[in-house]
C-alpha cells in the first residue's frame, strides 16, 4: 500500500480528502489526514461574532463530521517534516512514512511579531478578531463601549481574507450607527498599503465608501510598537495614533512545523509552483490553501478552485504524466459593507475586480463590484455552501474553476483573448 | 528598454528608474543616487543596509523583504526607517542598484 498523507483538516485539507477519496484506487493508495484540533471552524463566520450575527456555536462542527470513513483522521500535532525521508514525526513521537504529501497547514495569526501588542491591555482594549477567542471577547467588549476611538489596524500584508479588515470597519460603522453611538466614535483604518485595498478598482470604490462613511483612512503605515499603557500605536516614521478600542489584524504566517521542517519563507509559506500547486522544492510534495506563498488571495475560495486542480494533478502524478498548470489564482470573494448589503468581486492573478454579473451574464443574481442586497444574500448563504458543498467536495452549479470572462465588463481586447483561450463564444 | 546615465556610465533602468542589471552598479553611482532621492551623503549606517541588500540579492536572486533584512541581515527595522525616510526599502534599493522590491511591507 502506497499512502498520500494530507498535513491539515482545516479548509484545504478537508476538500482533498473528500475529493482523493472519489478519484484514487483504494485498493492501492491509503489516504491519512492529521490534524491536531477536533473542532473545524467556519472562519468566515469570525467576521460576525463580535457584531452578535453569530455566536461561537453558529461557526463550529466536529471535524471527523467531514472526514469520510474510507479516510484514516489522526488528531495530533505535527511535529516536523523531514522530506528527504519522506516521513512526518507527530509530536508524540508517531512517524507516518508518505509517497505523496499535500501540506495544508494554513496561516495563522502571530501577535507577538508586533512589539507590545500582547502586552498591557491585550484582550481588555486590544483585541483581534481572525481566531475564535478573539471574536468572542471582542464582542463581549463591544456591548460595553460607548464611544471613543475605535482603530482597526492591518499590520502587514499577505493576510488571509484580505477583505475582512475592511468588511469589519464596515459592518462596524452599521453596528454603531444602530446603537445611536456613531457620532460619539471616531472610526479609523490603518493599513500599510496606499489604498484601501491590494486591488486598485476595488480599491477606489471601497475607498470611497470609507469617505462617505466618514472613516478615516490612514495608509502607507509601518507599525513599530503597541503601547497598551498610553493606549496608541506607533509607525516606524513616528505617526502616533490614539485609540480607546483596537481591533488588530496581526502578521499572518504559516504554522511552525514549516519553520522546524526548513520548508518556508520567512513568514513560514512554502514556495509553490503558481499553476500546478506542486512545491518548488520537493516534486511529491504540493501545497494548498493559505500555507503556499502565491500572489493569490488566501481564501476559502481560492482553496476551493485549487483543490479541483490539484486533484487532477494529483492523479497525473501517481501516473507519471505531466501536471495541468491550471491554477489561475481564481478568487470569488463577497465584501460585506453594513444594513444587509455586499459587494462581489471575481478575479484571478493577472485580472483585476470588474463589473458586471456572476455567475450567469446579464442574470447574475450576484453582481460584480456593486452593493447590493442579493450579494449580502450570498456571502450568508456562504455557510451553508461552505459545509454542505465545499467540504464534501460537492459540485458548485455554475461556479467554474478558472475565472470566466463571461458576465464580466472586461476590456474588449482582454475579453476576446480570454474568450478565445476558453473558447467560449464572445459575448457582447 | 530605457537606459540612463549615472556618474559618468551608461546604465539599463526600467521606467520607475530602478537596475535591470545589477552588475553594472558602483559604488559612486550608488553616492549620485543617494543625494537623488534626498538620501543625502551616506553613512556606515547606509551602507551596512546596501551591502546587505545585494549581498543578500546575489546569493538568492529576489529581493529580501524588511522582516528579512531584519531577520538575516540584523538590521533593525527603526534603523531601516531612520536611514531611508519615505519608502525604505523602495529607496534603499534603488540606491544600491537592485530591481525593486515586491512587496514594500
Ligand atoms: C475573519 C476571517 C474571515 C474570512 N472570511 C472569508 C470569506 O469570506 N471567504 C473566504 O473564502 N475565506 C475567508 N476566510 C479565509 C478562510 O477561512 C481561509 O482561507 C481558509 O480556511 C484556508 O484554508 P486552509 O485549509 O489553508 O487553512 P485552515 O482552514 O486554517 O486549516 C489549517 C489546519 O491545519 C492545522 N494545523 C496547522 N498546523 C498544524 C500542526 N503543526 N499540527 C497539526 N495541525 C496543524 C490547523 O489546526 C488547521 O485545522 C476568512 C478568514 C478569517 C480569519
Amino acid at each position: 500500500m502506497k499512502r498520500i498523507l494530507i498535513l491539515g483538516a482545516g479548509s484545504a485539507g478537508t476538500m482533498m480528502a473528500n475529493h482523493l477519496v472519489k478519484k484514487l484506487d483504494l485498493s492501492q493508495w491509503k489516504i491519512t489526514v492529521v490534524d491536531q484540533h477536533k473542532t473545524h471552524y467556519y472562519q468566515p463566520g469570525f467576521l460576525f461574532i463580535p457584531f452578535g450575527t453569530y455566536s461561537k456555536e453558529d461557526v463550529c462542527k466536529p471535524k471527523a463530521d467531514f472526514i469520510p470513513k474510507k479516510v484514516e483522521y489522526v488528531q495530533q500535532g505535527i511535529d516536523v517534516v523531514k522530506a528527504e525521508e519522506k516521513v512526518v514525526y507527530l509530536e508524540g513521537g508517531q512517524q507516518l512514512d508518505y509517497d505523496i504529501l499535500i501540506i495544508a497547514t494554513g496561516s495563522k495569526i502571530v501577535p507577538d511579531e508586533i512589539e507590545g501588542l500582547t502586552g498591557e491591555g491585550w484582550m481588555k482594549d486590544a483585541f483581534d478578531f481572525y481566531t475564535i477567542e478573539g471574536a468572542v471577547a471582542l464582542a463581549e467588549r463591544l456591548k460595553t463601549f460607548e464611544g471613543g476611538k475605535l482603530v482597526v489596524h492591518l499590520c502587514e500584508m499577505p493576510i488571509k481574507c484580505p477583505v475582512a479588515p475592511l468588511e469589519f470597519t464596515l459592518l462596524a460603522d452599521a453596528y454603531l450607527r444602530n446603537r445611536g453611538i456613531r457620532d460619539k466614535t471616531e472610526l479609523i483604518y490603518i493599513s500599510p498599503l496606499s489604498e484601501a485595498f491590494t486591488k486598485h478598482n476595488c480599491a477606489v470604490v471601497l475607498g470611497g465608501m470609507l469617505t462617505d462613511k466618514n472613516i478615516h483612512f490612514e495608509p502607507d503605515y509601518a507599525v513599530e510598537r503597541v503601547d497598551g499603557v498610553a493606549k496608541k500605536i506607533i509607525s516606524f516614521d513616528e505617526r502616533e495614533i490614539e485609540y480607546d478600542l483596537l481591533v488588530s489584524i496581526p502578521t499572518n504566517m504559516g504554522d511552525s512545523v514549516i519553520e522546524r521542517s526548513g520548508l518556508g519563507d520567512d513568514l513560514n509559506f512554502i514556495p509553490t509552483h503558481k499553476h500546478t500547486l506542486q512545491s518548488k522544492a520537493h516534486e511529491n510534495i504540493f501545497v494548498i490553501g493559505d500555507a503556499t506563498d502565491l500572489p493569490s488571495s488566501k481564501a476559502g475560495s481560492v482553496a476551493h478552485f485549487q483543490a479541483d486542480v490539484l486533484t487532477e494533478n494529483i492523479q497525473l502524478y501517481i501516473d507519471g504524466k505531466p501536471l495541468k498548470e491550471d491554477f489561475d489564482g481564481h478568487a470569488n470573494c463577497f465584501i460585506e459593507s453594513g444594513n444587509g448589503k455586499a459587494f462581489l468581486i471575481d478575479f484571478n492573478y493577472d485580472l483585476e475586480p470588474v463589473e458586471g454579473t456572476f455567475p450567469l451574464p446579464g442574470l447574475g443574481p450576484f453582481s460584480l463590484l456593486k452593493e447590493t442586497r442579493i450579494n449580502h444574500w450570498g456571502k450568508m448563504a456562504f455557510r451553508w455552501i461552505y459545509w454542505n458543498l465545499l467540504m464534501k467536495a460537492r459540485p458548485m452549479p455554475g461556479i467554474t474553476t478558472k475565472m470566466t470572462p463571461v458576465g464580466k465588463r472586461l476590456p474588449k481586447k482582454e475579453k476576446e483573448e480570454l474568450c478565445l483561450q476558453e473558447k467560449l463564444p464572445e459575448q457582447p | 528598454m530605457p537606459t540612463r546615465e549615472i556618474a559618468g556610465t551608461t546604465v539599463d533602468v526600467n521606467e520607475e528608474g530602478y537596475f535591470t542589471n545589477p552588475d553594472q552598479w558602483t559604488e559612486a553611482m550608488g553616492a549620485v543616487l543617494a543625494q537623488e532621492e534626498e538620501i543625502g551623503e551616506l553613512s556606515d549606517g547606509h551602507w551596512k543596509i546596501l551591502n546587505f541588500l545585494r549581498q543578500d540579492y546575489k546569493e538568492k536572486g529576489v529581493m529580501p523583504t524588511i522582516r528579512r533584512v531584519k531577520n538575516a541581515g540584523g538590521i533593525p527595522t527603526k534603523d531601516l526607517y531612520d536611514l531611508f525616510p519615505g519608502g525604505p526599502l523602495k529607496k534603499s534599493s534603488k540606491i544600491a542598484g537592485l530591481p525593486k522590491p515586491a512587496s514594500c511591507i
